[in-house]
């Protein structure tokens, strides 16, 4: 079970004035069970990207493969493979269409080929497992709430039980409640439900926080793909691609530089804490002493 | 795949025709047309023809984009033949039960392909080498005079350039809709009529509710920014006739008076 790109090409409007080359000989490899971040900074090319990845736009030269076939082959069942593969797009609020949320869910397993009481049931599991409240089933999708309209949007793709999930900056619009909420969803589903999820972000700290790989894309290009950790650790780098590292790297390197002895490359929030408290202890601070000492 | 449709698509390059005020290009197109319908005869049509390659040369718009627009017309223009050949009276070249075909029916089918091609060919060049926005300016400006009769002049300049404005925007969307069901397992192709008209449920209810959105977002911005029509409006780059802009001018006459010519004469 992975996605696997091998040399894709994508230009969009070939030929024509407008021509812009997306993606540049890009060579991936999404294994099963992993929890991938990608970051890139607008037009990079991450939104091409991950629309390749369950065949709905055909690289203009290179292949993708899934679980080693073509997907672009003659008689390949790419409706199956987009059953396989959930991809969550950006502002997914905008595609419900349906007059009760239930009704919208059940489109995609509907489609899949179950009966209304099979795509009820999934619906019903998916919409529990984004933490959507039951009793609101049956409210109309455009009464709801921004955050609650992406639950639904999300529940839509999560109940077509996908393999893999792709999710397209899934906190986008939403306060820091909601995000957090969100995202811990998502990292469940990875945990309890063994889901490989893709979720493009332009949030460090959120990479930072969940994912174990982390992709960078740059001018259709992938410039860097390795754990946070790493990647971070390129931050100069990164700014000039319009990115940036946490912001709790940045004040430990500043730390650094003034002389306390930290581990620099920390990316998240409980992690520095432990650093810089095992940094203050072995320098026998006495900013310690009111503290945690006594 | 949605992208590839053009509508009035205009195509940036660096030519005289480009750079000509939106209103002198009106005008020509207006007069382009007028002269197909008074040319009438092969030499006629040779004049015209000259003219148009001209046009395109200098516009350096490449011809491959300008005949794209004649594949929208295909199938007008082969039915307006097909019935030109077989209704017009005259002598009877070949027939079959009802059906006859008639010399002066060929050459009439002949003469309005020559006019649908020319006229399609003609307003694209206008499209291709003029913004929307410079065409709606230039369309403003030369129907001022309406405004004395009461006709909203301004008002219906600003929703045409609205409304082309919005077209690219809802192609977008359009696709990104189209995509977001696809991924759910929609199936926009497959399937009679009535399963067709049914599957596009799922991409029009989101496709309207955006649309009435993004109206609803635009009066609100046009607002916060004092928009209240077009009395006493200034522009930023009012249109100018320049000695170009004359010079086009003098051609076009000078282009209308042969057509005129020819017409008289019955050449």
């Amino acid at each position: 079970m992975s996605i696997e790109l091998k040399n894709v090409t994508y230009t969009y409007s070939p030929g024509t004035a407008y021509e812009i080359h997306a993606l540049k000989n890009i060579n991936l490899t999404i294994p099963d069970g992993q929890f991938i971040g990608m970051i890139g900074h607008t037009g990079s090319g991450k939104s091409t990207l991950i629309q390749h990845f369950n065949a709905l736009i055909r690289p203009t030269s290179g292949n993708v493969l899934y679980n080693g076939e073509d997907v672009w082959a003659e008689n390949y069942n790419r409706k199956n493979l987009r059953s396989q593969v959930g991809l969550v797009f950006q502002y997914p609020e905008h595609q419900l269409f349906e007059s009760d949320v239930l009704s919208d869910v059940c489109f995609g397993p509907v489609n899949q080929g179950l009966s209304r009481e099979e795509a009820e049931e999934e619906a019903k599991k998916a919409l529990i497992q984004v933490g959507f409240k039951e009793k609101n089933f049956r409210k109309s999708p455009f009464e709801l709430s921004g955050g609650q309209k992406k639950r639904v949007a999300i529940a839509g793709v999560l109940a077509m039980n996908p393999k893999i999930l792709i999710l397209d900056e899934p906190t986008a619009g939403l306060d820091p409640k909601g995000r957090d909420e969100i995202l811990d969803q998502i990292a469940e589903l990875h945990s309890a439900r063994g889901i490989t999820i893709v979720l493009v972000s332009h949030s460090m700290e959120d990479v930072a926080k969940y994912v174990e790989r982390l992709i960078v894309v740059n001018k259709g290009e992938i410039p860097f793909d390795s754990t946070p950790k790493e990647v971070f650790s390129h931050y100069k780098e990164l700014e000039t691609m319009g990115l940036a590292a946490p912001q709790i790297t940045y004040i430990m390197h500043a730390l650094k530089e003034k002389g306390l002895k930290v581990e620099s490359g920390v990316t998240t929030i409980p992690e520095a804490r432990e650093e810089i408290l095992k940094a203050l202890r072995e320098a026998g601070s006495p900013l310690l002493k009111g503290g945690q000492e006594k | 795949m949605i992208r590839d449709i053009t509508i009035g698509q205009y195509y940036p390059a660096d030519s005289v025709i480009h750079r000509l005020d939106p209103r002198t290009k009106l005008a020509g197109t207006l007069i382009f047309i007028v002269s197909i319908f008074l040319f009438h005869t092969i030499p006629g049509y040779a004049v015209a023809t000259v003219f148009l390659a001209a046009a395109i040369k200098i516009s350096k718009v490449p011809v491959k984009f300008i005949f794209k627009g004649l594949k929208a017309i295909f199938f007008i223009l082969l039915i307006t033949m097909v019935f030109n050949m077989l209704l017009t009276p005259g002598e009877v070249l070949w027939s079959f039960g009802i059906l006859k075909i008639t010399k002066e029916g060929i050459s009439m089918a002949v003469r309005m392909a020559i006019r649908l091609i020319y006229l399609v060919i003609g307003s694209s060049l206008m499209t291709l080498t003029t913004t929307p926005n410079q065409l709606t300016d230039g369309l403003e400006k030369s129907l001022r005079p309406l405004n004395k009769i009461h006709v909203p002049v301004h008002e219906i300049a600003m929703m045409m350039s609205i409304a082309l404005r919005f077209i690219p925007i809802l192609l977008e969307e359009t696709d990104k809709i189209m995509k977001a069901q696809i991924a759910r397992g929609a199936d926009f192709e497959s399937g009679n009529l009535i399963q067709k008209v049914k599957s596009m449920v799922p991409l029009l209810v989101p496709l309207f509710i955006s649309a009435f959105r993004r109206a609803n977002d635009l009066a609100m911005a046009m607002e916060a920014r004092c928009y209240h029509g077009g009395e006493h409006r200034t522009q930023m780059k009012p249109l100018q006739y320049k000695k170009r802009d004359r010079l086009a001018y003098l051609v076009l006459l000078v282009y209308l008076a042969a057509a005129a010519g020819f017409r008289i004469a019955g050449i």
